[in-house]
């Protein structure tokens, strides 16, 4: 009855992998791994630096272009979201806020 | 691990699980609009339920799909997998501090359930490795039970998506309550302003660079925001080391 296409089994196994590898990286090995400092900085910033990449470009890009148009309901609710973060200091907030924000925009105007 | 049960057993197994009450609403709301979009995208039932209990990475999951729909070749897709995930790789060189004691299986497992929010939880709580057994033993159970309700409440979420898939429908977009899930978390992570600075650089980067393939912009502007940051951090004038004031 249900159609397996095994060539998207096989991508889908080795995304499995790539997450255990990502995952585990430095645990595979039994070695302590002593930092240099730079690393130590680094590690500072770099786990913003990659939310704020993923993040920023799916709050103001459309189909790879930066939005040319102010009607667009994820900048007013990412906006909004994130002043709730630093008022609240809760995700959750950020969330019911930012979706309140969100949903009329996007449902009722279409932004 | 949460099945082992000197974990399940801890106190602090408790207390993981009811830290994670807080960002586990958004969790399951990106799960399941992640179900819904496998589903919608038309890569078949079988390898979404597939996806969404093994992958267990919301934004390689996502990324992916465009890529196989297109029909890219494996290395291409499971490449950019890699790339969206190497923020993990810099979680595991931080985890390993905090498992070193524990046999490498379980190592691993614990790296492999320890998601984006799991982590920033256990970090917040537990700054520092702890030095003494005791000690380690509270922090891997508080792992385990934060990694539980991140994981339940993703591959739950992540079914019933499959599962309610023909009834949402996708124009609500109801999966950017993911993306503020991030955003919440960018902002706890702000603490500092070469940390604000870091996230703001990674942003514009991340943007400018849109266009580079295997979403190489990502790994782009993670480097191009540590470098600065850690080059400002050198022009600094050293704190004096004076006791007067």
């Amino acid at each position: 009855m249900m159609d397996i296409n095994w060539h998207t089994v096989v991508i889908v196994l080795g995304l499995t992998v790539v997450t255990v590898l990502a995952r585990g990286f430095f645990l595979f090995s039994n070695r302590t791994w002593s930092l240099p400092h730079w690393a130590q900085r680094g590690l500072q910033y770099a786990p913003i630096a990659a939310l704020a990449a993923v993040v920023v470009p799916e709050v103001v890009m459309v189909n790879g272009h930066l939005m040319d148009t102010w009607k667009d309901a994820r900048l007013y609710a990412g906006i909004v979201g994130a002043a709730v973060y630093f008022w609240r200091k809760d995700v959750l907030f950020t969330i019911v806020a930012g979706m309140a924000v969100y949903m009329p925009l996007h449902v009722g105007l279409g932004w | 691990m949460f099945f082992l049960r000197e974990n399940y057993r801890h106190p602090e197994f408790q207390v993981g699980i009811r830290d994670f009450m807080r960002p586990a609403p958004g969790i399951a709301a990106w799960g399941l609009m992640t179900g819904v979009a496998m589903v919608k995208s038309g890569i078949g039932l079988f390898e979404s339920l597939l996806m969404a209990l093994l992958v267990f990475a919301g934004s390689s999951q996502l990324a992916s799909i465009p890529l196989i729909l297109a029909g890219a070749p494996l290395w291409v897709i499971w490449a950019t997998g890699f790339c969206v995930n190497l923020r993990f790789v810099v979680f595991s060189l931080h985890l390993h501090h905090y498992l070193a004691h524990l046999p490498g299986w379980q190592r691993v497992m614990s790296g492999y359930f320890t998601a984006d929010l799991s982590y920033v939880w256990f970090v917040r709580r537990y700054p520092h490795p702890s030095g003494d057994g005791a000690g380690k033993l509270a922090q891997q159970a508080y792992l385990a039970g934060s990694n539980l309700m991140n994981w339940g409440s993703w591959v739950g979420s992540s079914l019933v998506g499959i599962a309610l898939a023909n009834l949402v429908p996708q124009s609500w977009g109801l999966g950017f309550a993911g993306i503020l899930c991030l955003i919440g978390i960018l902002c706890s992570l702000a603490t500092t302003r070469l940390r604000l600075l870091s996230a703001a650089v990674a942003g514009l980067v991340g943007v400018a660079a849109f266009a580079l393939p295997l979403k190489l912009n990502i790994i782009v502007a993670i480097g191009a925001a540590v470098i600065l940051c850690m080059s400002m951090e050198k022009l600094r004038p050293p704190v004096p080391e004076v006791a007067g004031s």
